[in-house]
């Protein structure tokens, strides 16, 4: 099959051109090992710690001048502290209705048998019964864990952030949906709000909106809003053309074709849309604890300042279940979205709904009214034994393992790391942004190397260009290893169920614990170092490379498989020969995914030794002298970011023609 | 036929749920909506709680003493420095109890904007400086002299540190002059950032765990030293002014009068919260002593205060307003 291939597109395209394009990335390569030996560490734009480029400066005083006019900047007066009531007011609402005592009562309105019965009530009407006992389980869990106001606190401020999003989300990805001029006005704005590190607008905030709930709800809903407007408009554009054409046959109105046609048929990636938005506000739990945002987040920042590994793994579980619950939850109502109802009767289900909905009141009142029902019962030792168990285990690893995985960090930083940050931090800034530019032509198309090359300039403008190539080493090599992982369990993944339905849930676990929870264990098995800054990048970025390789290959058709099987092919051929060829679009998919979320975990590597761009990053939220360095630094992970990405994609893009070439 | 039967078994099964939860329910107290304790004069006092346990320690105390001696309503806000400063200006926060240094928030908050004043000494002072684990200091009895460290830095190479000794710097929250330190003493050196304070204590902590060699920039008080009594490294002592030149400097970290820092109008108005701010004062053991029940022996600050306080009337007696 290859090698057919193969033929059939060098007899299309005319054989020099074949033959040049590799040969000129070799060439290109090879020129700049021979002037990388010869320059070496000329004109690196190294610029030292504490010092400040003209440009840090100025920001220093941008933000300076925003606090200073605070009490009398009309914007202030009239736009964000109105904002900021809004947004406090919503959230202690809902803390008062869940979380906080409120209203004179020494407890919130709702206690915990309310929210158990509200929260399966919810998930049994709008998807089914067997996520309803998963919610049902959850919560009961938080409270096992002796973590349930926190967890409420975490869920109050969760709501808001995603209500407020969808609020404003769905709204604009319809419109983004269905005009293509806001489409490309808005993508590089949500670009920026997901890969711009919240550390970098964390202070601003507070600055803005105040210390309190507003600042951390709105930190979480810049992290989140995105996916719901990508999702949304995703949804709209993907609608099949021909029962929108129908409406309009019709002759229906501008309005009647959304709300007839579009919307209804995009309902079910809008629901997804929901789903990644809540997943998105988790993630924001414990960064958001850094600016006084209350739950679960606040527990492991807690825990972190002494060292307790236990606890902070006790609350991170709590996230990580709250999650999964999450997650189910609105999948299934998605999938019911779709598919309808299915199997009971409409007349016998409206009978359930009111009998379990009077079931959910009664309790509801129950927890309401009397303190056995509304304070979780004490003794639940399940916490305990979790930060214990977490704590032996870390413990153990140390003493046992951590002379192996020393062995494994420095193998990997002496023939891979190190070399690499050499060749790209000590060529003189001029001749490695030629090789990004040259590269980016080659492989992908003109047009990214002109990205290429107004990010380069960027770079260089933010006065961090070599802390930028320290990070790109490091950020490539994560991105390798996410990769190979991605490759190797996602295709055992996709070919085994079994492997599938354990594997999951840990990868669930990987993308939602929050990254503090694992520092310490990190730091004590690859010391301080930029190799455990890249293990964390994995930690979090090889779930999303691994799942998407394994839908990939379990959407090749059952019969190409058998047929290479029955051709004679062994395991080994058919998945290098079959399998992994034909998944191409999803390892694609993967390595950009990956890349992106390997970029996300750069400001976390700052807090284990990473140095460069993510230490810039954390520097700049403690020191206020440091913010504009801080801030700079920010944008250009944004732009490594963007910078790789449109490479990645043109490249994508260019080698995409060859097998449908072969069809033809 | 089926569907009224399933009706009525339905029926029952939700009435009988309901009516055994309603039943259960009998025996349980109820809930009593309270009063809001009005209390005194003292009112609402805002604390801001930096995230390391001595700051901690501070505050506990100084809130426990507040609740019960001042009936004060204490509300504790999680705040990075630099953001509780700024809280200053906005009326959000009261006082910041143990404040190191930060002359540069000093200038734009209390010099500049006149936002927040000094509110005098914590009694504790700080030490901020190069410190080796204790089994280094033991084996190699020279190295907590500056002059020798050249002698020793290929003991402290690593992957991370590029052919030289590896100094480990932490939380960038601190001061630090290392890189210039490394320079001007001119030192065989790298400075390598963990970037976060767990980080650095976990180094230390394995370094002497596991007897491997570690320079790290550490401070003192701190929880950690009751745990592994890090040896300080005697640098060039520190003379009035020598640090004036970040560039230039070659001389240990001063000694810091760790202090109170509070906000105008808290100040201004003068309340019994702000008078115990202002009286409050204790030793690096009595700061030492609740963390250690903190980090340790795992109470809560809250507990920690307590016991502390109990045992030691006198002091808060003294810090009382005196009326």
């Amino acid at each position: 099959m290859a090698t057919t291939t193969m033929t059939g597109a060098s007899t299309r395209t005319t054989p020099r051109r074949r033959i040049t394009k590799p040969l000129a990335v070799v060439g290109v390569l090879a020129l700049w090992l021979v002037a990388w030996t010869l320059l070496r560490g000329q004109d690196m734009l190294e610029l030292p710690r504490a010092t400040l480029t003209e440009l840090h400066h100025w920001l220093n005083d941008v933000n300076d001048s925003v606090g200073a006019s605070r009490n009398s900047n009309p914007l202030f007066l009239y736009f964000f502290n109105e904002i900021r009531a809004v947004m406090d007011a919503l959230v202690t609402f809902v803390q008062g209705l869940i979380a906080q005592p409120a209203y004179g009562r020494p407890v919130p309105v709702l206690g915990w048998l309310g929210v158990v019965a509200l929260a399966s009530y919810a998930s049994w009407a709008f998807a089914n019964w067997r996520v309803a006992l998963l919610a049902a389980g959850g919560f009961t869990l938080f409270g096992l864990q002796g973590l349930w106001q926190e967890s409420m606190d975490t869920l109050a401020l969760t709501l808001v952030a995603v209500f407020v999003s969808l609020l404003f989300g769905i709204p604009l990805g319809v419109l983004a949906g269905v005009s293509d001029r806001f489409h490309r006005l808005i993508t590089p704005v949500l670009d920026l709000m997901q890969t711009m590190p919240t550390f970098v607008y964390l202070a601003p905030l507070t600055l803005v909106f105040l210390i309190g709930p507003a600042s951390a709800t709105i930190a979480t809903l810049i992290y989140a809003m995105p996916p719901a407007i990508r999702i949304t408009a995703h949804g709209i554009r993907s609608v099949p053309g021909p029962p929108v054409e129908a409406t309009d046959s019709f002759g229906a109105t501008r309005r009647q074709r959304l709300t007839k046609a579009l919307l209804p048929l995009s309902k079910r990636t809008i629901v997804l849309g929901v789903n990644q938005t809540i997943m998105a506000a988790l993630a924001m739990v414990t960064v958001a604890a850094l600016i006084d945002a209350p739950g679960l987040g606040k527990t492991v920042i807690k825990a972190l300042q002494t060292l307790d590994v236990g606890t902070a793994f006790n609350a991170g579980v709590a996230i990580v279940v709250m999650a999964i619950v999450l997650d189910r939850v609105t999948t299934a109502a998605s999938v019911r979205a779709e598919q309808g109802g299915g199997e009971l009767n409409p007349r016998i289900r409206r009978l359930l709904l009111a009998g379990f909905g009077l079931v959910a009141a009664v309790c509801s009142y129950l927890s309401y009214t009397y303190l056995w029902a509304s304070e979780f019962p004490e003794g639940g030792q399940l916490g305990e034994y979790l930060s214990q168990g977490a704590t032996t285990v870390t413990t153990w690893a140390q003493h046992n393992l951590a002379d192996l995985t020393a062995a494994v960090k420095d193998g990997v930083t002496i023939a891979l790391l190190n070399p690499l940050e050499a060749l790209l931090a000590e060529s003189p800034w001029w001749l490695m942004g030629a090789v990004i530019v040259l590269l980016a032509a080659l492989i992908g198309n003109l047009r990214a190397a002109a990205v290429a090359a107004v990010c380069v300039g960027l770079l260089v403008g933010s006065g961090l260009w070599n802390a930028s190539m320290v990070t790109l080493a490091m950020t490539l090599v994560a991105t390798l290893l996410v990769v190979t992982l991605g490759v190797v369990v996602g295709v055992w993944m996709g070919r085994s169920n079994r492997a599938d339905r354990v594997i999951r849930p840990v990868l669930d676990a990987g993308q939602t614990m929050p990254a503090f929870v694992y520092l310490i264990p990190v730091v004590a098995l690859f010391s301080v170092s930029r190799f455990s800054a890249i293990v964390a990048g994995v930690v979090y970025a090889a779930p999303v490379a691994i799942k998407i390789v394994a839908d990939g290959v379990r959407a090749i058709p059952e019969s190409t498989v058998e047929a290479a099987t029955a051709a004679g092919s062994n395991t080994w051929q058919t998945i290098t020969k079959v399998q992994l060829p034909m998944a191409r679009q999803s390892l694609l998919l993967a390595t950009n995914q990956g890349l992106i979320y390997v970029l996300s975990m750069v400001v976390i590597g700052g807090l284990v030794g990473a140095g460069a761009l993510g230490y810039e990053v954390v520097a700049g939220f403690s020191q206020g002298q440091l913010y504009g360095k801080g801030l700079a630094a920010g944008v250009a992970i944004v732009v490594l970011g963007i910078m790789l990405d449109r490479i990645a994609r043109a490249a994508a893009q260019r080698s995409e023609p060859a097998p449908s070439a072969n069809q033809t | 036929m089926r569907s009224i039967v399933n009706k009525r078994v339905l029926a029952g099964v939700s009435l009988s749920t309901v009516a055994a939860l309603t039943l259960t329910a009998c025996g349980g107290s109820k809930i009593e909506s309270t009063d809001a304790a009005d209390s005194g004069d003292c009112g609402t006092f805002t604390i801001a709680i930096n995230p390391w346990v001595g700051y901690e320690a501070n505050a506990a105390v100084i809130a426990h003493v507040a609740e019960t001696e001042l009936g004060c309503k204490v509300v504790k806000k999680d705040l990075k420095e630099e953001i509780a400063w700024q809280g200053f200006g906005t009326g959000q926060v009261d006082a910041i109890v143990e404040n190191w240094g930060h002359d540069d928030l000093r200038q734009k908050y209390i010099e500049d904007q006149k936002t927040a004043v000094s509110a005098g000494s914590t009694g504790v002072e700080g030490v901020i400086g190069w410190y080796v684990p204790p089994w280094m200091a033991e084996e190699y009895p020279d190295i907590t002299d500056w002059n020798n460290l050249n002698k020793y830095a290929s003991l402290f190479e690593t992957t991370e540190s590029g052919g030289k000794g590896q100094l480990l710097d932490g939380d960038p929250s601190f001061v630090t002059n290392d890189e210039a330190l490394v320079k001007n003493l001119g030192l065989d050196y790298n400075v390598v950032y963990a970037g976060s304070e767990p980080a650095l204590i976990q180094a230390f902590r394995q370094a002497e765990e596991k007897k491997e060699p570690v320079l790290g920039y550490f401070y003192d008080p701190q929880w950690f030293l009751s745990e592994v009594e890090l040896v300080k490294v005697d640098l060039p002592e520190y003379q009035e002014g020598c640090d004036a030149d970040p560039e230039k400097v070659a001389c240990d970290y001063p000694v810091y009068d760790l202090d109170k820092i509070v906000s105008k109008s808290f100040a201004d108005a003068n309340g019994p919260a702000y008078q115990l701010v202002d009286n409050f004062n204790w030793t690096n053991e009595d700061q030492n002593l609740v963390a250690r029940y903190i980090a340790q022996d795992n109470m809560s600050p809250e507990e920690a205060a307590e016991k502390w306080v109990e045992a030691n009337q006198d002091k808060v007696e003294a810090w009382l307003p005196q009326s």
